[in-house]
């Protein structure tokens, strides 16, 4: 296993070059002139030129390429030009509001994705499968950015049941402990008594929660069923039966174990897709999350902060993939390595 | 042996495909989208361009519009009678886009294998390390926003599935007798990859495309509604909700029926696509 993990992890090191390199050459064709952008329009030529000289944009390309692999190589990501703060630290600052969706959503979805494909399976072309595999195929097929704006119409702007955005009432301040404010706020039950923070973070939770879990939850119903229906077939189900066990044991005990193999990585690899920022959903619902970030760094052609964030978000998606498989491989007792 | 088409396998795919209920469902759709991308102007009851200020706004069946007016007065059921046209012709180009040079990536890449199949595997994998809409939103800040552009990105973004599959396809299908007999006749390397091994890889291909199809529209639709693919005026369906979130308390048709339309056809492909992978290639099924 430890041998497996190693390899696992050498082998990324190509892949994070790659990112790297991919992505600096991208963004060296990007139009505008980090230096004017920076100083504002303005700036005077020489003012130009020397930040120009600052950020060593006036050095060739390759020696720009191999000052930025260093810096890379010591979590140097530059710094953003609109707050001149690090993109590390910026990054890093808004990647917990990104957690706490993905964590909630992905828990909606696994829920009721492996409940739908259970039912869907056991009751095989029965007109509750077809309505479940055709609403999932509806699921995977839905505008995300369109289901966020119908919620909102629906059961904010309508029955008025929840906030269009933000993660909690500005009226209440909560001290940062730990940055996820469901937590947070569960602290503030213990220490105050006050159940406010917790209903108010909650509140501001569910809808961009429910429209991110959308997709996943459709696509975990789909492949819990599939696998399923794959392992109900299998000669040790049919001893189980045999045995005279009964349907629920054979099911839940004998059938899902195994059949969970799959779903757990497609899983991890929606929970990779949330992770990695959910541009649209943390836009709609003004989440303050690493995908609205990074989309108003691209807005404001903020290219160190967009270099820096989409390296960085690559690799926490190559990690979350790696976790899985290694999981898997953890989890599934006939691969050994 | 006179050819007779109900001989071939694909007729025999046909006959299966007759027998499913979703993917005929979802050819429907495709159908009834591609006709009205094509029918828009006879279809249309307004020009989708055209603005009436004094009725902005209007409720559905008020004033003569079917679906209501948008806040510049323009008719909505015409603006998304325009939009099949756009996502129809968006998803062409950014799968043609993915489909030739996925091709040609995977084609070469299998059948050389070695050096080059390192290099472009890993080029791939350094592009799969990147979430789709990620890549597609950084491509598209640096070409800048436009709906070529977008399609361009959405295009690129999709290599690298259609490298993965024809790569292996390729793989699979080099190791076959017919292969070698017809190197051993002499066959031009690149006759044997186009004439010969593509021909055999077309189920998947088919598959990916239609399914790709769907994630084309969805992409264009998300990036419109971004800001960063199509640019007004035009009728593009992302780009009808990108100021609807304004009117989620006033005017619920403008935030409604563009998203239908997105949904719908979408669904269509998937639906489709579906249906062609159990029929053409049940190893692939999830």
């Amino acid at each position: 296993m430890i041998k497996y993990i190693t390899k696992r992890l050498i082998l990324l090191i190509p892949t994070l070059f790659g990112v790297v390199t991919i992505v600096f050459f991208m963004m060296s064709l990007a139009p505008g002139d980090p230096a004017r952008l920076a100083l504002g329009a303005h700036a005077t030529p020489e003012a130009v030129e020397a930040m120009r000289h600052e950020l060593g944009l006036d050095r060739p390309l390759h020696i720009q390429y191999l000052n930025y692999l260093k810096q890379v190589a010591v979590f140097d990501f530059g710094k953003s030009i609109k707050t001149g703060e690090p993109v590390l630290y910026e990054l890093l600052s808004r990647f917990p509001a990104t957690i706490e969706l993905s964590v909630v959503s992905i828990i909606i979805s696994t829920i009721l994705g492996i409940l739908a494909g259970i039912i869907s399976a056991t009751r095989q072309n029965s007109m509750i499968d077809f309505g479940a595999m055709f609403a999932a195929l509806v699921g995977v097929s839905m505008p995300v950015f369109w289901l966020a704006l119908i919620l909102i119409m629906v059961f904010s702007v309508g029955l008025n049941l929840f906030p269009t955005g933000g993660r909690i009432n500005i009226r209440l301040f909560m001290d940062p402990l730990t940055q996820f404010y469901l937590l947070d706020a569960i602290v503030y039950i213990f220490r105050e008594g006050d159940f406010s923070y917790f209903l108010s973070a909650l509140k501001h939770i569910i809808l961009p929660a429910v429209a991110l879990a959308t997709i996943p939850l459709a696509v975990i119903a789909r492949v819990t069923r599939s696998s399923m229906l794959e392992v109900v077939r299998q000669d040790y189900i049919r001893t189980a039966r045999a045995k005279g066990l009964s349907e629920r044991t054979v099911i839940y005990k004998h059938a899902l174990r195994n059949a969970l193999l799959p779903v757990i990585t497609i899983i991890g690899i929606e929970f990779g897709y949330n992770l990695a920022g959910a541009v649209l959903t943390e836009e709609i619902f003004s989440w303050p999350g690493i995908g609205r970030w990074l989309y108003s760094a691209v807005t404001a052609r903020d290219i160190p902060a967009v270099q820096g964030g989409v390296i960085l978000i690559a690799v926490v998606f190559v990690l979350v993939n790696l976790a899985v498989d290694i999981f898997y491989a953890y989890i599934n007792p006939k691969i050994r390595y | 042996m006179p050819f007779n088409p109900e001989n071939t396998l694909w007729y025999d795919h046909w006959l299966q495909l007759k027998q499913n209920r979703s993917a005929l469902l979802g050819l429907a759709i495709i159908g009834a989208f591609v006709v009205v991308a094509f029918l828009a102007p006879v279809l249309a009851t307004h020009d989708p361009l055209v603005q009436n200020v004094s009725l902005r706004l209007s409720k559905p069946f008020e004033n003569g519009y079917l679906l209501g007016s948008d806040d510049f007065g323009r008719d909505i059921f015409s603006r998304i009678l325009y939009g099949a046209r756009i996502s129809l012709v968006i998803g062409a180009i950014a799968i043609g886009i993915s489909l030739t040079v996925g091709t040609a990536l995977g084609l070469i890449s299998g059948f050389y294998g070695g050096t080059l199949d390192v290099l472009i595997m890993g080029l791939v994998d350094v592009m799969l390390a990147f979430p789709y809409i990620l890549l597609a939103i950084v491509i598209v800040s640096i070409l800048g926003p436009s709906l070529n552009n977008a399609m361009i990105a959405i295009g690129i973004v999709g290599i690298p599935r259609f490298a993965r599959i024809i790569r292996a396809q390729v793989l699979a299908e080099k190791e076959n007798d017919y292969v070698m007999v017809e190197r051993s006749l002499g066959t031009s390397d690149l006759e044997l990859m186009m004439v010969s091994i593509l021909p055999n890889c077309m189920a998947p291909i088919i598959v990916q495309v239609t399914l790709g199809y769907a994630g084309a529209i969805l992409s264009s639709a998300a990036l419109s509604f971004l800001g960063l693919g199509t640019q007004p005026p035009t009728p593009e369906w992302g780009l009808m909700l990108a100021s609807a979130k304004q009117f989620v308390a006033s005017a619920w048709w403008v935030v409604t029926f563009p998203g239908v339309a997105i949904l719908l056809s979408v669904l269509g492909f998937n639906l489709f696509g579906d249906g062609l992978r159990d029929i053409l290639d049940p190893r692939l099924k999830d």
